[in-house]
């Protein structure tokens, strides 16, 4: 991993006892989550969480106080916008299907009330609706996944994604709704 | 209930599975549901999915990011040197290869064409944790008299609240061949450094804006001092707040 410049830290002001390495530690899955659901992508995914700790550090001199995690997941949340721009500028093809995210799925063991055919279908079900979640427009993406896997406020939402809270609840309405369409499709195809 | 009236309360519906819903709103919307069957199958619907969504694993970070996070973040750092010249030193020195150049150049060449270099070093430099501030405060009645006594000159320092451009702290700066009063305004994330001094009587050649390693600058000058905007907010923004200053 390389890092641009030999920076040091050291807490923020005189009255902070915090130091960035305590306000960042604890939250990394969380960035890494969001991060990885964001992009798309295992290692652009690590590149972003790298790059916003990177600006969280140059931001937290100013950084008063409040909801830490929330800090960070803005951070992380406009760095992975930045990257998909970049990657956008770069490329600009279109994916159809995504990485699972979950790299043990195919080694998780099923529960053993359940008889294997059934366990198989349900295992079948959680990747497509995986595959469903990370084929939804971004900006719903990121509100669904910060409310069901993160579970934060709407008004917690709404500070990292930076929209009034009735956006979000409208946003995580249509993601949602786009969901629920999505497994009844499937559904029917299969039936 | 028409299906109108129903249609609105979905995200009511949609706030109670996620918890946002004070007590008695919450106490409304269970009436409703009990006695609507289309807003009981959409509640359910909802909570069906929230609960298949939550079977999903969400990824958690790699071992080897959070290892070298760490790494990279060290062991909780020593509290900060006293304010100064000191910190200031070691600040500079911290950054490395990447600014040596321009530090070079601040010791040769502090001439006029140079200070914009100058101040956006200065500038860069200064986003390194805790070379940011000497006195935080939102107060300009706090910030403008912390100036006394360290200065040979009493900087203006002006609230720009209204226009959205909040006051954050002051610091001392040593520029060659002089010393700076700086500012810190902040929009949104992006942290604006004002510098001020005394306007020297041969005037600086330096051109009134542009940029420099991504960071845009103003200059002007009034009362008797110049001043140097140094952000990296665009610079729309930051001639508003050159404008809003002057």
């Amino acid at each position: 991993m390389k890092w641009p410049f030999g920076v040091r830290t050291s807490p923020a002001t005189e009255t902070s006892e915090r130091s960035f390495r305590d306000v960042v530690m604890p939250h990394l899955d969380s960035a890494y989550a969001l991060a990885r659901w964001l992009v798309r992508d295992p290692h652009l995914a690590e590149d972003v969480v790298q790059d916003a700790i990177l600006r969280g550090l140059s931001y937290f001199a100013s950084f008063r106080g409040g909801d830490e995690r929330a800090w960070l997941m803005r951070i992380v949340r406009n760095t992975a916008y930045s990257a998909l721009a970049a990657r956008a500028r770069s490329k600009g093809r279109p994916v159809s299907s995504y990485e699972s995210l979950d790299d043990a799925a195919a080694l998780e063991v099923v529960d053993p009330g359940d008889d294997p055919e059934l366990a198989l279908i349900r295992q079948a079900e959680r990747a497509a609706l995986e595959q469903a979640i990370l084929a939804l427009p971004v900006e719903l993406r990121e509100c669904l996944v910060l409310k069901e896997f993160e579970e934060l406020s709407y008004k917690e939402i709404a500070t990292i994604t930076g929209v009034p809270i009735g956006t979000v609840m409208s946003r995580l309405w249509r993601a949602r709704r786009t969901l629920q369409d999505r497994m009844l499709e499937g559904a029917s195809h299969d039936a | 209930m028409t299906p109108e009236q129903c249609s609105e309360l979905a995200l009511l519906i949609q706030a109670d599975i996620d918890g946002e819903l004070p007590a008695a709103e919450a106490a409304n919307v269970a009436k409703h549901v009990e006695a609507c069957p289309s807003c009981a199958t959409l509640q359910q619907d909802l909570l069906e999915l929230s609960g298949r969504i939550r079977e999903i694993r969400s990824p958690t970070a790699p071992p080897a990011l959070k290892a070298a996070i760490a790494e990279r973040l060290g062991a909780p750092a020593p509290r900060r040197p006293a304010a100064g010249r000191r910190a200031w030193f070691a600040g500079g020195l911290s950054l490395g290869v990447a600014l040596a150049a321009s530090l070079l150049v601040f010791a040769w060449l502090p001439k006029a064409d140079m200070a914009p270099d100058v101040v956006v070093a200065a500038h860069i430099r200064a986003l390194q944790p805790s070379h940011l501030m000497d006195v935080v405060s939102t107060d300009q009645h706090t910030v403008k008299p912390w100036f006394a006594g360290r200065l040979p000159f009493s900087p203006p320092v002006k609230d720009l609240t209204a226009q959205d451009f909040k006051l954050v702290g002051g610091r001392l700066d040593y520029l060659p061949g002089q010393t700076a009063a700086t500012l810190i305004y902040q929009r949104r994330q992006h942290l604006i450094d004002l510098f001020v001094w005394p306007t020297p009587p041969t005037p600086d050649k330096a051109p009134a804006n542009g940029s420099r390693e991504g960071y845009n600058f103003f200059r002007w000058q009034a009362g008797g001092m110049t001043f140097w905007a140094v952000s990296d907010l665009n610079s729309q923004e930051l001639a508003q707040f050159a404008n809003a200053w002057r």
